[in-house]
């Protein structure tokens, strides 16, 4: 520790704080550009100027560390001023020399209102004067993209974006040119920059240079609603503020979660709210004569309460799809137990976990966790494109503390360096009894811990590759202590945010029930006459067959094109729902606007069909049905943590998984284009067009 | 005191006195709508959008009026125009709940909505009052003239 005086204050701060932390600590507020907390310290904009006493001259705060001031000549603490007159005078001259070339277009520029060169100048920068009466510099936009809109002209060359596509995201695609009044910031041959993170520089540049585009102009930050709430589009939990006005959401941005996505946010979180306007259902639909006619809710329910009481329960099937939040689920469920239908599923994918303990398909290290691993094993798992914020926690642990990374699956640039073990899923076998050189490497290591990605386990020899893994974890010594200090270094990575949730709640084969992929079969064969699908659309809907779909859902997809009655429902940002993130952290996601049109609440679609077809479920509020959710799953009662390092007992991790062989098929990637893995992204014409640029060439060079 | 004025009918005389000077003064009543009073070029009547001499309409969509609007009459919606222009798409002002205080004139950062010397804007019914951007373009249109010399007559004191 270190003391220091701070505009009179004695403050005693860790040795390794910066001036500016130490002057954050004692409560003095320092204006800044170019320092983020989470970027390495550039020292370029010289806002952040303090006057220390013993310096000749006033000294950037950011870049000069507290253990570097001298004490006084009798050892009296470091004196450092916030306040003084020189301070100020250095402020205004600092502010007055970004301003000389900065456009007065605030009026038409997106970040009017939330600029912090604006506020800053107002705060900081000289009365009215201007004595600089020459034309300002003018700098040829570049090209970043279709989500980052660029106007050059207002750059004030504090090169966070630089330093956050090189650091956070790993792509060294943005930099600089030139000195001076020359300098330059622009992307590498003037590509777009091809980061699942690119959309972060956004807010952190702390002027209108680089601006959300598919935002451009459309609202004013003062007239947004913003509403906090957790995002769906992976099965991470991002928190996300929810910016709507009136009946739309305008866009979503990050919150601070330091134990989940810090404060960056992938690209599909952050743009997909234009699919949330498209191709909406918004009313119900009834298939007549082989077509789909808008219908009244008494209609659609008279439909589907005629077909259910004129099937047997073992030849009806109910599916969930990969955005539903836990209500509706559980509501589902309870209807269809007092139906008396087995034959439910969650895993559209058909992986093979979640009968047994909860660790077993939990992301046991926690995210946060990640950063104190030093080995790594990643098996049958992208998570680049199935989780960009787990890479992005990967990625900062293999800059900080030398993070071994090895991997059995396709090659793909995960943005760090990965030692890539034959893409053999029988080897994990071999690894699991000693028998392959990745054992020893897990085994020296401290913090081990493997990731498991839910694409290896929708295969025939899932179970055995979940057990493979399981044995991973217990022979390398990935198990230890629980608690917080202790390591759980078993890892299932999801890629859908309802799985978890759904897997909790038991929303899994009952006895004698069948999964996705036998539903399927026997839809196809003809032997189940009744489907109903709760938002599920990743699956193969030629399969269905003959069979009589209920699709209920907010977007028309896959599912809907299918269904022989529609439900209209709601998306994530139109209603109340619990999340379980991948480490099983219960979240809150929150209502912002309304569902359009009819469509409803989807727990009060399902409580109104109970009544319909005669099982009336026994909940009339949320507040029931969350008591109710607490009866299956008691741990959702506590939100906002993850448990920790769960699943010390060596013995429960004999028992997930099944034994068996497993096949040499090679591993392949769950999510084929990052940004059309759901409906809502499907419907979004950004993603869409991202999907050309950044995929598809991918793609075909991959075919070539 | 009272006593003298009650005698001498002072005020009774005074009140005469009164009557008969404007008796024979030049009538102050003005002969509406054929005869108008003189404005301030500060006079706040009827909104107007306004152009630049090459036709090009002003308004950026700043949306700085809408903000600050007490009444929050003005609604405002905006978009990318084809040339890549932050314009507007709906610029609705209502007239109806508008207190004419003319701060949507102070915060304009570029003299596009106005309030124009037009006060003879009465209408039969509550929807006409409903102003759209087109109405208020065309008001910018046909006062033009007029707001441009009180802009200008004003400018000094800015």
């Amino acid at each position: 520790m270190t003391k220091l005086i701070v505009d009179g204050k004695e403050i005693d701060v860790p040795a390794d704080y910066t001036l500016l932390q130490a002057c954050e600590a004692a409560g003095a507020e320092i204006p800044r550009f170019c320092y983020h907390e989470r970027l390495s310290i550039a020292g370029n904009c010289r806002m952040c100027l303090v006057e220390l006493k013993g310096s000749p001259k006033p000294v950037a705060s950011c870049a000069w560390g507290v253990r570097d001031c001298r004490p006084g000549p009798n050892n009296e603490p470091p004196v450092v001023n916030t306040k003084s007159p020189l301070v100020k005078k250095a402020r205004e001259g600092v502010m007055e020399f970004l301003l000389i070339n900065h456009p007065l277009d605030c009026p038409i520029c997106d970040q009017g209102g939330e600029c912090d060169l604006q506020d800053q100048a107002m705060a900081y920068g000289h009365a009215k004067f201007n004595r600089y009466e020459e034309n300002k510099r003018a700098v040829t936009d570049k090209n970043m993209g279709p989500l980052v809109n660029t106007i050059m002209t207002r750059c004030i060359h504090c090169t966070r974006c630089v330093r956050f596509a090189a650091e956070v995201a790993g792509v060294d695609e943005i930099g600089a040119t030139g000195r001076g009044e020359d300098m330059e910031i622009t992307t590498y041959l003037e590509h777009a920059v091809s980061s699942e993170m690119s959309g972060n520089v956004i807010d952190l540049c702390p002027v209108g240079a680089l601006t959300s585009k598919p935002y451009k102009f459309n609202a004013r930050p003062w007239e947004l609603t913003k509403t906090e709430s957790v995002d769906v589009m992976d099965a991470v939990g991002s928190a996300i503020r929810v910016d709507s006005r009136g009946a739309e959401v305008m866009r979503f941005l990050p919150r601070v979660n330091e134990e989940v996505n810090e404060e960056w946010i992938s690209d599909k979180t952050r743009f997909v709210w234009d699919g949330l306007r498209r191709q909406r259902l918004d009313k119900p639909y009834v298939r007549k004569n082989g077509k789909l006619q808008p219908a009244s809710w008494a209609e659609a329910f008279a439909a589907i309460a005629d077909r259910v009481r004129a099937t047997r329960p073992e030849r009806m099937a109910a599916l969930v799809g990969d955005l539903v939040s836990a209500e509706p689920i559980k509501a589902l469920k309870d209807l269809m137990l007092a139906l008396g239908v087995a034959n439910l599923d969650c895993r559209q994918d058909g992986a093979k976990l979640g009968h047994g303990p909860r660790q077993g398909y939990l992301f046991n290290t926690t995210i946060a966790g990640i950063e104190h691993a030093d080995a790594l094993l990643l098996i049958g798992t992208n998570p680049r494109w199935e989780a960009p914020l787990v890479n992005a926690r990967i990625r900062k642990a293999w800059l900080r503390n030398d993070l071994k990374i090895m991997r059995i699956g396709p090659r793909f640039d995960l943005t760090y360096q990965v030692q890539d073990l034959d893409n053999n899923p029988a080897d994990l076998a071999d690894i699991a009894t000693g028998k392959h050189r990745a054992f020893e490497v897990l085994k020296n290591a401290k913090h081990p811990m493997l990731i498991l990605g839910a694409g290896a386990l929708a295969r025939p020899d899932g179970a055995a590759i979940l057990d493979a893994a399981a044995q991973i974890a217990r022979n390398t010594g990935m198990i230890g202590p629980s608690g917080e200090g202790g390591w759980n270094g078993f890892n299932v990575l999801h890629t859908a945010a309802a799985r978890v949730g759904a897997l909790d709640l038991g929303f899994l084969p009952q006895k004698g029930g069948k999964d996705t992929i036998a539903i399927l079969d026997a839809a196809a064969r003809g032997d189940i006459d009744f489907v109903y699908l709760l938002g599920a659309d990743e699956i193969d809907t030629k399969k269905l067959g003959q069979a009589f779909v209920v699709y209920q859902g907010s977007h028309g997809d896959a599912g809907a094109h299918r269904a022989d009655v529609i439900l209209p429902g709601s998306t994530y940002t139109e209603q109340n729902g619990t999340y379980v993130n991948i480490e099983g952290r219960v979240q809150q996601a929150r209502r912002a606007t309304f569902p359009p049109g009819d469509a409803r609440e989807d727990w009060t679609i399902l409580r109104a069909l109970s009544d319909v077809l005669g099982k009336k479920l026994p909940y009339d509020d949320m507040g029931t049905l969350r008591l109710a959710m607490l009866k299956d799953a008691p741990h959702f009662a506590e939100t906002d943590r993850a448990p920790a390092h769960p699943g010390v007992d060596v013995g429960i991790w004999t028992s997930i998984g099944a034994a068996g062989t497993i096949a040499k098929t090679p591993f392949e990637y769950p999510v084929k284009d990052f940004y059309l893995t759901n409906p809502i992204a499907r419907a979004s014409h950004v993603m869409a067009e991202c999907s050309s640029l950044f995929v598809k060439p991918r793609l075909s060079a991959a075919a070539e | 005191m009272q006593f003298l004025r009650t005698i001498f009918m002072i005020d009774f005389l005074r009140g005469f006195w009164l009557g008969l000077k404007y008796l024979v003064r030049p009538k102050p009543t003005l002969n509406y709508p054929f005869e108008k009073g003189a404005l301030s070029p500060r006079f706040r009547g009827e909104h107007a959008l306004r152009r630049y001499a090459n036709g090009e309409e002003r308004c950026i969509a700043c949306k700085l009026c809408e903000a600050i609007c007490p009444a929050q009459a003005i609604t405002i919606e905006a978009e990318p125009r084809d040339d890549g222009s932050r314009r507007t798409t709906r610029y609705d002002i209502d007239m109806t709940k508008c207190i004419y205080c003319g701060f949507c004139q102070e915060a304009c950062p570029v003299d596009a909505i106005v309030e124009g010397p037009n006060f003879e804007f009465a209408t039969e019914s509550r929807e006409e009052l409903f102003y759209d951007k087109d109405k208020l373009l065309a008001n910018g249109d046909r006062w033009e003239r007029e707001i441009a010399k009180n802009l200008e007559l004003d400018a000094p004191y800015r």
